[in-house]
C-alpha cells in the first residue's frame, strides 16, 4: 500500500478526454512532480484529488482509504491540504486572517461560544495563533503581518498561500506551480522551503511545475503527462532525457 | 501617526486596539447615552429609528457584507420579528420573553431559507431572496387570524415588569442597549472561526472549501445569525410605529436596507452604522424638505425610492467603500499628512483568475 496512490484516474469534459486512465504511486515523504505542456491534464489531476471534480473512472487513495468520493471541504481534514496556480488567497483580509483560516480544521469550539467568546474561545484562539506565528517565521513573512492581501505584490502572495496551506498541518500538501511568476531569486527560495517542508516538516509534496531548474533541485521522482496520459515516470534527469517528453515538448517523431 | 507596539497575541484579538479606541469610542457611547437629555421628542424618536435600521443593517450586513450572499429580501425578516413579536404580546406573552423568541423565529425561518438557498450564489441568491419576501409579503396579507391582513395590527406600548414604556426616551435606550449587545455579539463573530469562514466564503469559495471550510453550513449560520438580528430589529420597529400592515414591509424597505449597508461601507460594522444614521437622517430630511418644495416637485409619488435609487448609483460609482470607506482614506491622509500619496487607494487588478471554477 501506497501513502498516495492514483489508480486508472480518468475524466472528460465533453468530447475531450482530459485525462485518459492516469495511474501513479507517491511514497510518505517524497517530493513528486508532474510536469507536461500545458492542457496535459495536471491541474484537472489536482481538481479531482481536492474533490472539485468527480472522476468518470479511477480511484484516489491516501494511506489506503478511498477518498474520490470524498466532498470537498472533508480533503483537508484528511490531510491534504493545496495551492492554487493562480493564487486564491482572501483578498479583503490580512496576511494573518488568510492563515488564521488555514486553521480551520482545527477548530473544536462551538459556534454558540464563539458568539459568546468565552475564555476557552480566547485560549484556542491563542493557540491557532501560535502555531500561525510558526508558520509566519517559517516563512519569513513576519514583516507583512497586519497587510491586507490586495496590498502585496505577487511573490509575497504566493508565500502566503503555501503558508496557508501549512497552518492546515496537512500530511500529503499539493502545489499548483509554485514558481509561476516568481523571479530567479524568488524561484531558488521556494526550492529551499519545499526542502525543508519535506525534510523539517515531515510533509509529502506532490507538486505541478513548469521551472525545470526547481524541479530538478527538489524533486524525488518526476512524472510526464501529455494530452491526459502518463509518457514518462523516474528521476528529474530520465524523464526531462525521455523521447517522447522531448516530443511533447518540442515536436516532432516521438 | 499611530504605530502600535505589539507584544502580546491578544492585542489581535481585544476590541479596543489601542488608548484612541477608549477615547473615541468612550466618547461616541457618552454621546448616544446623554442625547435624549438634549433633544425633544421629535429627534429622540429619530434617533431611535436610526438605531434600529443599525439593528437591521447589521443583520443584512452579516449576510451580505461578510459573507457576501446579497439579500433583497430582507425586510421579510423584519416582518417575521414585528409580527411574531405584535402577536405573542397580544397572548400575553411578556416583552422580555416575546422579543427574543421573535428573533428566533426569524432566524430559525433564515435557516430554513439558507438550506436550500445555500446551494444558489450571486444574483440567483438574490433573486431567490426576493421571492422570499414577496411570499412572506402575502402570508402577511392572508392569515389574517395573526397579522390582522390588510387592516393592520396595532401594537400596544411595551410593558416592562408591570410598567409601561411611554416615553420616547425610555424607548432609546431600550433599542440602544440591545443595539450595542447586538454589535458586540457581531464582533465576537468576526473574532473567531466563524466570522473568519465567512469572510473566507466571500472572497473565495473555492479555496474556503479546499482548507475544509463547509461552505452551506457557513451560510447557514449566517443567514440564521442574520436572520435573527433583523428580527430583533423588526420587533423593535413594531413598538416604533405602533401600528403594522403588510406594506411595511414590502420591497421598497429591503432595498433600503442594503441600501445603507452599502451606502456605509460594505463589510464593515461601521457601514452598517454609519448607513443607518445617513438614511435614517435622509428620510427626516426628506419629510421637512417637501415643505418646502413647491408641491409639484414634493408631492411626486416615488420621490424617496427614486433618491435612494440616485444615492445608491453615486456610492457604487464614486465611492464603492462607502462613507466608511471614504472616511478610512481621509484619516489616512490626515495621518501621513503632508505625505499622502494620491493614489494610495488605487488598486490594479493585476492577476486574473483565468481558471477560476463555478
Amino acid at each position: 500500500m501506497s501513502f498516495f496512490e492514483i489508480e486508472n484516474l480518468s475524466l472528460s469534459f465533453g468530447g475531450v478526454k482530459a485525462v485518459d486512465g492516469v495511474n501513479f504511486a507517491m511514497e510518505k515523504g517524497e517530493v513528486f512532480t508532474i510536469v507536461g505542456p500545458n492542457g496535459a491534464g495536471k491541474s484537472t489531476i489536482f481538481n479531482m484529488i481536492s474533490s472539485f471534480y468527480a472522476p468518470d473512472e479511477g480511484h484516489i487513495r491516501f494511506k489506503g482509504e478511498d477518498i474520490t468520493e470524498a466532498r470537498a471541504d472533508a480533503i483537508a481534514r484528511i490531510g491534504i491540504a493545496r495551492t492554487f496556480q493562480n493564487i486564491e488567497l482572501f483578498e479583503h483580509s490580512t496576511l494573518l486572517q488568510n492563515l488564521l483560516i488555514g486553521r480551520e480544521i482545527h477548530n473544536r469550539v462551538p459556534v454558540l461560544r464563539q458568539l459568546i467568546f468565552d475564555p476557552g474561545v480566547r485560549r484556542a484562539e491563542l493557540e491557532h495563533r501560535r502555531k500561525v506565528e510558526d508558520v509566519i517565521d517559517f516563512l519569513e513573512l513576519a514583516h507583512y503581518r497586519d497587510e491586507r492581501i490586495a496590498n502585496l505584490p505577487y511573490g509575497v502572495r504566493k508565500k502566503i498561500e503555501l503558508g496557508r496551506a501549512l497552518c492546515v498541518e496537512p500530511e500529503l500538501l499539493l502545489l499548483d506551480e509554485p514558481a509561476s511568476g516568481l523571479n530567479p531569486e524568488e524561484t531558488e527560495d521556494m526550492g529551499f522551503w519545499i526542502d525543508d517542508i519535506k525534510n523539517d516538516l515531515g510533509i509529502s509534496v506532490l507538486m505541478i511545475e513548469h521551472d525545470m531548474s526547481l524541479v530538478n533541485e527538489v524533486s524525488d521522482r518526476v512524472l510526464a503527462l501529455n494530452n491526459g496520459c502518463v509518457i514518462a515516470e523516474g528521476s528529474a534527469q530520465e524523464v526531462q532525457n525521455h523521447p517522447d517528453v522531448v516530443a511533447a515538448y518540442l515536436g516532432g517523431a516521438a | 501617526m499611530r504605530v502600535l507596539f505589539k507584544t502580546d497575541y491578544n492585542q489581535d484579538i481585544k476590541f479596543a486596539k489601542h488608548s484612541g479606541y477608549v477615547f473615541w469610542y468612550g466618547l461616541l457611547l457618552a454621546g448616544v447615552f446623554l442625547a435624549p437629555m438634549a433633544l425633544d421628542t421629535y429627534w429622540i424618536n429619530e434617533l431611535t429609528r436610526v438605531l434600529i435600521y443599525a439593528l437591521a443593517g447589521l443583520g443584512l450586513m452579516v449576510v451580505t457584507g461578510f459573507t457576501g450572499q446579497v439579500s433583497l429580501g430582507h425586510a421579510a425578516f423584519m416582518a417575521i420579528g414585528a409580527y411574531t413579536h405584535a402577536f405573542l404580546l397580544t397572548q400575553g406573552v411578556p416583552f422580555f420573553v416575546s422579543l427574543p423568541i421573535a428573533a428566533l423565529t426569524s432566524g430559525v425561518v433564515g435557516l430554513l431559507i439558507a438550506i436550500p438557498a445555500s446551494r444558489m450564489t450571486g444574483l440567483y441568491l438574490t433573486i431567490a431572496s426576493l421571492a422570499f419576501a414577496i411570499v412572506v409579503e402575502d402570508v402577511v396579507i392572508h392569515w389574517e387570524g395573526v397579522t390582522g391582513g390588510n387592516r393592520g395590527m396595532a401594537v400596544d406600548p411595551p410593558m416592562l415588569f408591570g410598567y409601561e414604556i411611554f416615553e420616547a426616551w425610555e424607548y432609546y435606550y431600550i433599542v440602544l442597549v440591545l443595539l450595542i449587545m447586538s454589535i458586540i455579539l457581531v464582533l465576537n463573530v468576526l473574532r473567531s472561526p466563524l466570522g473568519r469562514s465567512m469572510l473566507a466564503v466571500r472572497d473565495s469559495e473555492i479555496s474556503a472549501e479546499s482548507l475544509g471550510i463547509r461552505v452551506a453550513r457557513t451560510k447557514v449560520l449566517a443567514f440564521l445569525i442574520s436572520a435573527a438580528l433583523t428580527g430583533l430589529a423588526g420587533g423593535l420597529f413594531a413598538h416604533f410605529i405602533q401600528f403594522l400592515s403588510p406594506e411595511t414591509f414590502g420591497i421598497l424597505l429591503s432595498i433600503q436596507l442594503l441600501l445603507m449597508i452599502v451606502v456605509g461601507g460594505l463589510g464593515t460594522v461601521h457601514g452598517a452604522i454609519y448607513g443607518a444614521v445617513l438614511i435614517g437622517f435622509l428620510e427626516a430630511t426628506i419629510s421637512i424638505m417637501k415643505d418646502w418644495l413647491p408641491p409639484a416637485i414634493g408631492n411626486q409619488p416615488g420621490l424617496e425610492p427614486g433618491l435612494f435609487g440616485v444615492i445608491l448609483v453615486l456610492f457604487i460609482i464614486f465611492e464603492p467603500e462607502g462613507v466608511y470607506g471614504r472616511w478610512l482614506k481621509f484619516r489616512t491622509f490626515l495621518e501621513n499628512f503632508p505625505f499622502y500619496r494620491r493614489n494610495t487607494f488605487k488598486r490594479q487588478r493585476s492577476y486574473l483568475k483565468t481558471e477560476r471554477m463555478r
